[in-house]
């Protein structure tokens, strides 16, 4: 069972998608439930510090973390991924889970956020190389370890997915990635 | 790089997909949720699904519209339209929405849009804006689907709404929508090259070469049409082709 941690948001894309794929899972806001999950999603539409205050609020923090340690599948979806970080520009002085080492940076571009498809070049086999994928975010990873594995341009290069041993994280949004974005969710379903 | 988005849009009043000639003479263009799914098999980068009453009842409607067409649409919804609170917001975005765009109300109470950024994130939250050109050549704002004129000056409204947290805007001319005559392109140019976060063209696309002139000279990050795409001027497909033809990025 894949356990879709609800941390607050707007998830109801996302578990479309997941019907689409076929893939059993549910809704979990509970420590006792996360502990018994096969895999964790951790969806991400919203802000950085109100995830982190969200996560703590509910008493999640230390569960994700020995699930993610024990070597769960982990995969997190762009404010999903921006927590795996230590911290963000977007909301000082509130710290990421750190299990990635980084910090969140606001883009330097015209115009801000990013929004819409942009295409990715990928050495994950999970994300095609050259797919487009759905972006729309105003801050990216700044990675200080060897875990990006796509990488998507907007006025600069930036981190579009990282994975370090089972942990997975994608700045774009697989549920409204088209075909191509359910294809990488079926597969990150099945890749374990 | 990024792509340059195409957006169908669907208005909707009853039920039913509509389109009309600068907001009047609605004419039925067809049934809500399969067009949805055509124009995201064929490849549309987002679904605009407006209500054009702005009544309770179709607000509800609509909503419960964007639930169903949401299970089989895996592009983001953007829905708007009548839309005054915070809860018809909240409402919009549980049914699928992914943004919300605010007219009528954000020039009537603009702490609406900062309200709704702070909740919502400004990522959510459309500025959507119909623009009339003045006989001096300046642009006046309207509500209320194009009956009113605020007498707002268009560029200090979006600069206001942009400060207020509106994450992108929804740009409508007011004298080309549903003409097929083509967007205001020198319009969009002034005002993408202005303001810093994306511009969506709308009012007026009637073919293809007008799309690509909004992005090519107009600048915007995306366009929305209606009539072109109901009618069956084109798929979304061949529109797409004929961007990447004139060099622009697109997904295809």
């Amino acid at each position: 069972m894949i356990g879709v941690v609800h941390w607050g948001g707007n998830i109801g894309s996302l578990l479309n998608a997941l019907k689409r794929t076929g893939a059993p899972f549910s809704l979990t806001t509970k420590p006792s439930e996360i502990e018994k999950m096969k895999r964790l999603i951790l969806p991400g539409v919203g802000n950085f510090g109100a995830v982190m205050e969200s996560l703590k609020k509910q008493h999640l923090i230390e569960i994700l973390l020995n699930r993610i340690r024990e070597g769960v599948p982990y995969l997190g979806i762009c404010v999903g991924m921006q927590i795996l970080l230590e911290d963000s520009e977007e909301s000082p002085g509130i710290k990421g889970l750190s299990l990635v080492k980084g910090r969140c940076r606001r883009f330097i571009a015209k115009k801000v956020p990013q929004v819409g498809f942009n295409s990715v070049r990928s050495k994950s086999s999970l994300i095609e190389n050259g797919g487009f994928y759905y972006f729309i975010n105003s801050y990216y990873c700044d990675v200080k370890e060897e875990v990006s594995v796509a990488t998507a341009n907007y006025e600069g290069d930036f981190c579009a997915a990282l994975e370090k041993a089972n942990i997975f994280g994608v700045q774009f949004h697989p549920e409204k990635s088209g075909e191509t974005g359910l294809k990488f969710l079926r597969k990150w379903c099945d890749a374990l | 790089m990024l792509s340059k988005r195409i957006i169908p849009c669907l208005d909707i009043k009853d039920g039913r997909v509509v389109k009309g000639i600068r907001f009047n003479e609605l004419r039925d263009a067809g049934d809500v949720v399969a067009l949805a799914h055509r124009y995201y098999e064929e490849g549309a980068d987002e679904i605009a699904m407006l209500d054009i009453t702005a009544t309770v009842e179709n607000r509800r409607t609509v909503a419960a519209l964007i639930k169903e067409a949401a299970k089989s649409v895996f592009v983001p919804i953007l829905a708007g339209g009548g839309v005054r609170t915070l809860s018809d917001f909240e409402m919009l975005l549980e049914a699928g929405a992914d943004k919300v765009s605010i007219n009528t109300a954000a020039v009537r109470e603009p702490k609406i849009l900062s309200d709704a950024a702070k909740l919502f994130g400004s990522q959510s939250v459309v500025l959507a804006c119909d623009t009339r050109r003045k006989a001096d050549g300046g642009y006046t704002v309207l509500v209320e689907g194009g009956k009113t004129d605020t007498g707002l000056e268009l560029f200090a409204w979006l600069k206001e709404s942009i400060e207020r947290g509106a994450g992108e805007i929804l740009l409508t001319s007011w004298d080309l929508d549903g003409t097929q005559q083509g967007y205001d392109i020198s319009l969009l140019k002034r005002v993408s090259e202005r303001f810093p976060v994306p511009l969506i063209a709308s009012g007026g696309a009637g073919t293809a070469e007008d799309i690509a002139a909004a992005f090519l000279e107009g600048k915007v990050d995306a366009a929305l049409a209606a009539s072109i795409f109901h009618f069956r001027k084109y798929t979304v497909k061949e529109v797409k082709q004929f961007l990447k033809n004139k060099g622009l990025e697109v997904r295809l």
